[in-house]
């Protein structure tokens, strides 16, 4: 699938729902076949628009999951109480349902896969979406820049990817995760059981003088926290991109 | 909730910019008619639940830019900004 | 805007849309959306004032406490917002524009109501007289929450809610019409509901 250009001047494509991946119990993958599409670079997302009959619209935004060499589009939406968008597509959207998106969007948050320098993600919930497709696309094309994703979740059954997160990190190719549980944790938990905070950080990410890439994406307050503290630990605010979901998602 | 919460990145007013522009807006730079500040549209802070969307300098909060989808005219209005290279 | 039906999709709106008094093209909603075109400003209540500017060579100025000091009253009303919600039966306690205009001399045909975090909105004088709005501070029996416009928002519900301006801190007197932020934007410059008027030229 040839890589997309940046471009302008999208319009909007209906792509077949051909699986649902249920990650955890509020959080699902719609994986789906668009017709023409142009593919995509990782970090980038999609704009979903849904029609009721009597002509209704809502739209959202929803990150991009799969690695741009993929064959098909797949994007993680997590169900959102009130959320109208999200608890459709969690909840009511069937395999051979149509979907209606405008893609790929967002030059800003990419990740260039010809760049060298280490690479810091931290995700809070479903921020891990954006970052996964990087992770993907990494592994695709068997890169070995050193990887580290710090991801903070809820609980253990909360954790998107966790299977294919662990498979990813035992493959000895310079990729690591590490987790933090901030509501619950398994017995025996040796790990991070906090929200992310600067002591975290300064014990995870790669020191300044490494000049890492740092990618960090989820709620608003999370991002804003996140990325102040690895500013206050000397990484220049340029080198930071950052993804807010906002509140709702919907 | 948190008051912070409503606040997402330019990045997020990508797609309806399309509509308006024929490249990809969130690489441009905006220069802040207020503070002066350059910074990429998708670094600045996005407000998009409201009966606009808008785009607020990052450093000062002045607002860059205005996108109001009234009925079938879609408006942008840029007069926050200094300046935008494309 | 056209778009492909999408199976089984019906929104978070509610069933009864007969209701008369819900406006064209609205929808109910239970819960109270937070829309904001910037971030939520924080003043503290010892340096909050309302003014009344345009009467006189100087601003009329209440303190925070001095504006708690006047008539206050209990009010229920349906709220509209252009974004096509509608909530019924929203309390509200304030203090009518009527007893903020009391005594005050003037001349002026229009208002431009501003807010902390720059925001204006335009009103005819008629529209904020007469039992018609409101400098509300409490919402559902609390103080009206920071993100819907606390400490004291404008409450204007004939109007459609971009008009009822969050974090109002007074009303410019004025002898013409003149544009705020929305307006300026494409809005209309009036906003009834009932006649739909969302945009310039409705």
């Amino acid at each position: 699938m040839a890589r997309a250009a940046v471009r302008g001047r999208l319009s909007w494509a209906l792509g077949d729902v051909v699986e649902l991946i249920d990650e955890t119990r509020r959080v699902r993958s719609i994986v789906l076949d668009v017709p023409d599409w142009p593919g995509h670079r990782a970090g980038q997302h999609v704009d979903v628009r849904l029609t009721a009959e009597d002509g209704y619209q809502a739209q959202r935004s929803y990150s991009i999951a799969s690695a741009p060499d993929d064959a098909r589009l797949a994007i993680t939406v997590e169900s959102l109480p009130d959320g109208e968008v999200s608890s459709y597509l969690v909840g009511e959207l069937r395999v051979g349902d149509k979907l209606e998106l405008r893609g790929p969007i967002g030059g800003y948050f990419v990740w260039d896969p010809d760049r060298t320098e280490p690479l810091f993600l931290v995700a809070g919930g479903s921020g891990v979406v954006p970052l996964m497709s990087m992770i993907r696309e990494r592994h695709a094309i068997g890169a070995t820049v050193p990887t580290k994703l710090l991801f903070s979740s809820r609980a253990r059954d909360d954790v998107i990817y966790r299977d294919e997160l662990e498979q990813l990190a035992s493959a000895g190719d310079g990729f690591e995760v590490i987790h933090t549980l901030t509501r619950m944790q398994p017995d025996g938990w040796t790990g991070y059981a906090r929200r992310v905070d600067t002591q975290m950080l300064s014990e995870v990410a790669w020191p300044a003088s490494e000049m890492p890439a740092s990618f960090v994406c989820g709620p608003t307050p999370f991002v804003e926290a996140v990325a102040s503290a690895l500013v206050s630990l000397g990484h220049p605010a340029p080198a930071i991109k950052t993804e807010r979901f906002g509140p709702t998602g919907g | 909730m948190d008051d912070r919460a409503l606040m997402v990145d330019g990045n997020a007013l990508a797609g309806e910019l399309s509509e308006v522009f024929s490249q990809e807006m969130t690489m441009a730079r905006v220069a802040c008619g207020g503070c002066g500040a350059v910074e990429q549209l998708g670094a600045d802070h996005a407000y998009i639940q409201a009966p606009g969307m808008v785009l607020r300098c990052l450093h000062c909060d002045q607002v860059l830019l205005v996108m109001t989808r009234t009925g079938d005219r879609l408006r942008v209005s840029l007069t926050g900004t200094r300046w935008m290279d494309l | 805007m056209t778009g492909y039906v999408s199976r089984g999709f019906h929104g978070k709106r509610e069933a009864d849309r007969d209701n008369a008094r819900v406006p064209p093209g609205q929808y109910l909603v239970e819960d109270f959306p937070v829309l904001s075109a910037g971030p939520t400003p924080h003043t503290p209540l010892d340096e909050w004032t309302f003014s009344i500017v345009g009467a006189g060579p100087e601003p009329i100025t209440w303190t925070w406490e001095a504006f708690r000091a006047l008539p206050s009253e209990d009010i229920r009303v349906d709220i509209h917002c252009v974004t096509k919600w509608t909530k019924l039966d929203t309390n509200w306690n304030g203090i009518s524009i009527d007893t903020l205009l009391d005594g005050i001399e003037h001349h002026a045909s229009h208002v431009l109501a501003f807010s902390d975090g720059d925001y204006t909105t335009n009103l005819p004088l008629e529209d904020v007289s007469d039992g018609k709005a409101w400098v509300a501070f409490d919402y559902d029996g609390e103080p009206l929450a920071p993100e819907h416009g606390g400490p004291a928002r404008l409450l204007v519900p004939h109007l459609y809610f971009w008009k009822s301006a969050k974090w109002v801190r007074g009303l410019q007197l004025l002898d013409h019409d003149e544009a705020g932020f929305w307006e300026s934007y494409g809005y209309h410059m009036y906003g009834d509901p009932w006649r739909e008027q969302r945009y310039a030229g409705d």
